[in-house]
């Protein structure tokens, strides 16, 4: 939305200024082209610039497919606003598109009066071929409806890098610089926090330095100095609540959490995993936090991580895995052992396309089942789902402190599109956290390994205790005992306490809440990583004057106590998923409420339109 | 190992827990048992502070008969398990009950990696050359040919044999013993447990339901003499009732030779437990019946830094360099900025 427009001078010129209430920017080129560098330095800036943010990287799940094909492009969209901003946006009002074959991908989603800069230096006959195109579409008119910008951004880098001592290939890599200086100078965005970051970046190579300031500060000047740009855009800082902020992925925001319950219960932290994507960055961000007690291991395969996670968990430790679909496949036996076993543990799925290898680095929620029921047997687990990147830290803390209060397993299911996507996070204050209290029995005590609390949890008694030496394993327990026991009717009850255990846990979580008014004619109930686009469109239309209100479940097992009572306050109840509809099933037969399913399987999170026009078809507008 | 000084000295008796052992009777499984609590009584260790893990098995059921702490987990991971406990409390000892089947089929890859990290842990991997639990089809130690309910005609898969398995994934402690000749078990047990570093033991254990008499050659009053060969560090390989024939090294490859005439105890091989580089160790391993008496004892034992003990230097010199490791220190890493 335009907010103000003047003019001023830019260099020799007069140039219009357009202020906006909020952008969206997508570089996208070769995988190898530094896409995700650009956007991040973009969205470091503006967030510092004091913008909301929030971005989406898209990338291929090969890391260096042939150059210049479809296959091997690579994406970063962000939205930068001067208001509250709950996803990347769905159109894109500007696209930086470095080859042919990025601009095929990406130009669907370009919109239809946005603003196209390809380096044109790289529309030769051989990209065109490989990216399918016949005729150059700079030439044959099919961009007409887009203001295109065509510049040489090969030659002008290299001209601008010509007398570092670099090689002609590593100056070609400097190139996405030069299309963030055009950018920068386009949003009026300072230089300083990129020119910071490569001085602390390439400190030892003054070379590689020179070469990417020279770049970056190049295209800015281009962008300033040439007739091109008639047009530049400003976006006023946002007005966001008083604090100091930093920037975080989900995937950060998670490690961060998951130390963070470590250190509050005064426990090591134990994270066991294999490398998966969209998963592997908890584990990299957890290996750089030693000095927190942090112990990572990177396990030869997922079901030796997952078991190893038992192993610290009965040992006392707070012990955690990070995994995908694939691998949380493969831990299925060892998360039962840790149901067994009633241990404390977080197990995180990243979740991402499936089935099988699937779609590795594009997000998905179609893992909500085989959270619910992966398992052999009655196995049932707390399983938690953060809303947006910055959640993933409390509900690292959430699941540590559910795990420890019931011994048992809990599963937190993100996803890619969180995992990836970054947003501005408050820094808590470290005195508002929850806290995580820990009791071990002690010799003394009158202690059974299967006698339970109020809540039915069993005592944590570890290794180490004198006087309480158990022995627990996979085979059924004798009740309050822990010896292994066949009897039937021990059987039942084990299996109904252990069902009652997880279902008490909804005393210990927050009630539904509900975004708009509290009853009316459509409810949209959400989990996950779709709150973001759920929740725009909601206000979006109520905006408009629609009786449509949205709610969001972080907890699926349990629910929070009132699940039942929102839904039958609403006259429609409209459940969008990035699945074929997992937990629609569940609401139906639970709360017997006639909802029904929105989904959405392309391996990408909602469109904000999408949801507002379902909405819309719902309340027969 | 973990020296309890405070509590008075425990008997083997005080390491067995009030549980029915349920093995069959006449299982090798017993002598095991009995012999490890003997070794542990011994050591001086505390039973709090003694782990036993166990993946599925007839010998994975050995933690339910300990008066320590025990954890029967799933098949095959116990090595991973173990992993997880004694990185979380490297003061633990803790000793892994595995069998061939557990240990070298479905648990093959644990078994190799929780042997190459060198975690101080005690593997002993109870081999009777068949599947027990499941009633008795062939394992992938059973010899080629092995007629079981599984290869009612034969089997035609090549065994493997699990000390040059642990030699070639780089264990730092390896030795063979056999359930029956207890006072040897009770040696080896307690070279494993000494040893700091990844200990891994295998123990000829014999299956008299499914697969009486498979190490009748080794234990045999009339035969075992020319069948099994007792290494001893910095001694020659001899064997025999009489201490007559001993190894000798032709090229790269053993071969027995008869003592006396021209050849001398110094024509033969003598063993090195210490060796840097674990060839003799390996050609050790390759060793089988019929055609060379199998060596029984310790076939390497060399020191490399461990697995927890790198891991916690790490996490101090993490903590040296980052003295505060505080919370707010943790949140404010970064680019961070603020809003008014």
């Amino acid at each position: 939305m335009v907010v103000k427009t003047h003019t001023e001078n830019s260099g020799t010129r007069q140039v219009e200024i357009v202020g906006l209430e909020s952008t969206i920017v997508r570089f996208c080129g070769d995988s190898g082209d530094g896409m995700q560098l650009a956007g991040t330095q973009l969205t470091n800036t503006s967030a510092i610039f004091g913008n909301d943010v929030s971005t989406l990287p898209d990338f291929p799940a090969e890391i260096r497919a042939p150059v210049g094909t479809l296959a091997g492009v690579s994406g970063f969209q962000l939205a930068f606003g001067s208001k509250k901003l709950r996803t990347p946006g769905d159109e894109v009002d500007v696209l930086v598109a470095m080859n042919p074959a990025a601009l095929k991908t990406n130009i669907g989603d370009l919109d239809s009066d946005g603003t196209l800069i390809v380096n044109e230096d790289a529309f030769t006959d051989g990209n065109l071929s490989k990216a399918g195109y016949t005729s150059n579409p700079l030439e044959n008119g099919e961009l007409d409806k887009y203001r295109v910008f065509r510049i040489p951004i090969e030659k002008l880098n290299a001209e601008a890098c010509k007398d570092t001592g670099l090689t002609g290939r590593a100056i070609g890599r400097c190139k996405n610089f030069f299309a963030l200086g055009v950018i920068y100078w386009l949003y009026g965005r300072p230089m300083e926090p990129t020119l910071d970051w490569i001085n602390s970046k390439f400190g030892s190579k003054p070379v590689v330095a020179e070469a990417n300031t020279k770049t970056l500060k190049a295209g800015y000047y281009y962008g300033e100095t040439t007739e091109m740009f008639t047009v530049k855009y400003t976006v006023a800082p946002a007005k966001i609540e008083a604090g100091r902020y930093r920037k975080l992925t989900g995937n950060e925001a998670m490690a961060l959490g998951l130390i963070t319950a470590a250190k509050l219960a005064k426990k090591p932290l134990f994270y066991g995993t294999y490398p998966i994507t969209p998963a592997s960055d908890i584990l990299h961000e957890l290996a750089h936090h030693k000095s927190y007690d942090v112990r990572t291991f990177q396990a030869e395969d997922e079901i030796a991580a997952m078991a190893s996670v038992v192993g610290a968990a009965f040992a006392g430790a707070f012990a955690a895995t990070g995994s995908s679909g694939p691998g949380i496949a493969l831990k299925g036996e060892a998360i039962g052992l840790g149901i067994m076993a009633e241990l404390p543990m977080v197990i995180i799925n990243v979740q991402r396309g499936g089935p099988s290898t699937g779609l590795p680095t594009k997000t998905e929620q179609a893992d909500l089942a085989q959270a619910l029921w992966g398992r052999n047997g009655e196995s049932p687990m707390c399983i938690l789902a953060p809303r947006s990147p910055g959640d993933c830290f409390d509900i690292a803390i959430e699941a540590f402190r559910l795990a420890v209060e019931f011994m048992t397993p809990v599963m937190v299911l993100s996803d890619g599109y969180l995992a990836n996507g970054a947003e501005p996070w408050k820094i808590p204050d470290v005195t508002s956290l929850p806290k995580i209290t820990v009791t071990h029995p002690s010799e003394g005590s009158d202690f059974q390994p299967y006698r339970r609390d109020k809540k039915l949890a069993r005592p944590w008694a570890i290794p180490g205790t004198a006087g309480l030496q158990h022995r627990i394993g996979g085979l059924e327990k004798q009740d309050i005992t822990g010896d292994v026991c066949y009897d039937p009717k021990n059987h039942e009850h084990m299996i109904r306490t252990r069902r009652q255990k997880i279902d008490n846990i909804a005393d210990a979580i927050a009630p539904l809440e509900v975004f708009g008014e509290d009853s009316g004619e459509l409810l949209l109930l959400g989990w996950g990583g779709t709150y973001g686009s759920i929740t725009a469109a909601v206000e979006n239309a109520q905006a408009e004057g629609l009786s449509v209100s949205s709610a969001h479940l972080r907890h699926l097992d349990p629910m929070p106590k009132n699940t039942g009572d929102v839904l039958r306050r609403f006259k429609k109840i409209l459940i969008p998923e990035l699945n074929m509809g997992q937990l629609l099933p569940i609401i139906r037969g639970r709360y017997l409420v006639d909802a029904i399913g929105f989904n959405k399987i392309q391996g990408k999170p909602f469109m904000i339109s999408e949801i507002e026009d379902k909405i819309k078809e719902m309340l027969g507008n | 190992m973990c020296a309890d000084t405070a509590t008075v000295q425990l008997t083997a008796k005080d390491f067995g827990s009030d549980q029915d052992v349920r093995w069959c009777p006449g299982c090798g499984d017993y002598a095991i048992l009995s012999q490890v609590k003997k070794v542990l009584s011994t050591l001086g260790v505390s039973r709090e502070n003694t782990v036993f893990v166990s993946g599925i098995g007839c010998s994975s059921r050995f933690p339910y008969y300990m008066n320590t702490y025990g954890f029967h987990s799933i098949h095959g991971r116990a090595p991973a398990v173990a992993t997880g406990v004694k990185v979380a409390n490297p003061e633990l000892d803790v000793w892994v009950v595995t069998g061939d089947g557990d240990a070298l089929s479905i648990g093959g890859n644990h078994f190799l990696h929780a042997i190459r990290r060198n975690l101080n842990i005690n593997i002993l991997l109870f081999n009777n050359r068949i599947y027990g639990l499941t009633k008795g089809q062939y394992s992938p130690t059973s010899p080629f040919g092995k007629r079981t309910k599984s290869t009612p005609v034969g089997s035609v898969d090549y065994p493997l044999y699990p000390l040059s398995v642990a030699i070639g994934a780089e264990a730092t402690f390896v030795a063979r013993t056999i359930d029956v000749n207890v006072k040897h078990l009770a040696y080896v047990l307690e070279r494993a447990a000494q040893h700091k570093g990844i200990s891994f033991v295998e123990i000829y254990q014999n299956c008299n339901i499914f697969n009486d008499g498979a190490f009748q050659y080794a234990t045999g009053k009339e035969t075992k003499n020319d069948t099994t060969l007792f290494l001893e560090d910095k001694k020659p390989l001899i064997f025999g009732g009489e201490k007559k024939k001993g190894i000798r090294l032709n090229g790269m490859n053993p071969e027995i030779v008869e003592l006396g005439g021209d050849i001398t105890e110094d024509d033969l091989l003598f063993h090195d437990e210490k060796l840097a580089e674990p060839s003799l160790a390996y050609l050790l391993s390759r060793m089988h019946h019929p055609e060379f008496p199998e060596p029984m004892g310790v076939f390497r034992c060399v020191e490399r830094p461990t697995y927890e003990n790198m891991l916690v230097d790490q996490i101090d010199d993490a903590k040296k360099k980052n003295s505060d490791a505080s919370l707010e220190n943790l949140f404010n890493e970064g680019d961070t900025w603020d809003v008014k």
